[in-house]
């Protein structure tokens, strides 16, 4: 086969092969996943000793643990955000309506993580 | 004072975030061109995460800083392998093409080539593992020669001689269901 037709076979096998989307629910299953990463942050603010907060040289660690459930949290706000972006651009009439979708997006996930 | 261990996990969390988000696709269709199933391609992309989140603070401190695509999908093909063993089965030999090509293949696409693509996603389903794999990698994934190697633990060159020679081997199949009009 010439050097053309072995390029012209390679650019089928690429339509063949084209990426596959992978269903919504997958997504949802592991974004539980990663939520509950910062679940178990807050569930170990949760099992914190009342009395142990008396004294303030143990304020340390639960602080941690809300900073921790913050950072993990951001990132699933980023993540769904961007997950629904293509629906967003698809209902979007012009960029400034397509901006105030995303703002509105990302604020309302940001109420689910902290109602 | 924060407890730097937590975060440490808070930063290290946020970063496996970002590689869920950037290579979902990837692990998913690797997974299904490697399983020819939906619902098995599901359960080894969920598995492949779950794994990967687990070592994945090792595989960080490992990467030096390269690209962690090719570890992702060395885990979802270990865990394909282990799959067929415990099954003991073969991948499916048919692709669910009336999910794959009418999704995501232009009309005109679909009029002019269908029977050919149809012959190819065939034919790499015939080829051995190794091969197959390589070609899901470079034309479903986009991987490069290099991206390819690790993936694979083999070689720059050696993933070149194994490239070249699926296609070859691809192309001879393909030629042979066309003039054997696809019997």
């Amino acid at each position: 086969m010439s050097d053309a037709a072995s390029t012209e076979f390679e650019a089928l096998l690429r339509r063949a092969l084209t990426p596959v989307e992978p269903p919504a629910e997958l997504g949802a299953r592991l974004e539980e996943t990663l939520t509950s990463i910062s679940l178990a942050a807050a569930e170990e603010l949760e099992s914190w000793e009342l009395s142990a907060m008396r004294d303030p040289r143990n304020w340390a660690r639960p602080a941690a643990a809300v900073l921790a459930g913050t950072a993990a949290g951001v990132a699933l706000v980023v993540l769904r955000t961007k997950q629904r972006s293509k629906q967003r651009r698809r209902a979007s009439k012009n960029v400034v309506d397509l901006a105030e979708r995303t703002l509105h997006d990302a604020l309302n996930e940001a109420r689910r993580l902290w109602p | 004072m924060v407890d730097p261990d937590t975060a440490e996990k808070a930063a290290v969390d946020a970063q496996f975030a970002e590689l869920y988000r950037q290579h979902l696709r990837d692990v998913y269709s690797y997974a299904y061109y490697r399983v020819g199933d939906h619902h098995d391609a599901e359960d080894l992309t969920e598995q492949t995460f779950l794994q990967a989140y687990r070592h994945f603070p090792r595989a960080l401190e490992e990467s030096g800083g390269r690209p962690l695509r090719p570890w992702l999908i060395r885990i979802a093909h270990n865990l394909a392998a282990n799959h067929y063993r415990d099954r003991s089965r073969r991948p499916q030999t048919h692709i669910d093409e009336s999910t794959v090509l009418p999704a995501t293949h232009t009309t005109e696409d679909l009029v002019e080539g269908r029977d050919e693509l149809k012959r190819i996603l065939a034919g790499v389903q015939q080829l051995p593992d190794d091969r197959r794999e390589a070609l899901i990698m470079r034309f479903a994934l986009g991987m490069d020669n290099r991206e390819i190697a690790r993936a694979m633990g083999r070689t720059d060159g050696a993933t070149k001689v194994l490239l070249h020679r699926a296609i070859k081997q691809l192309e001879g199949i393909v030629d042979a269901k066309a003039k054997g009009g696809d019997r």
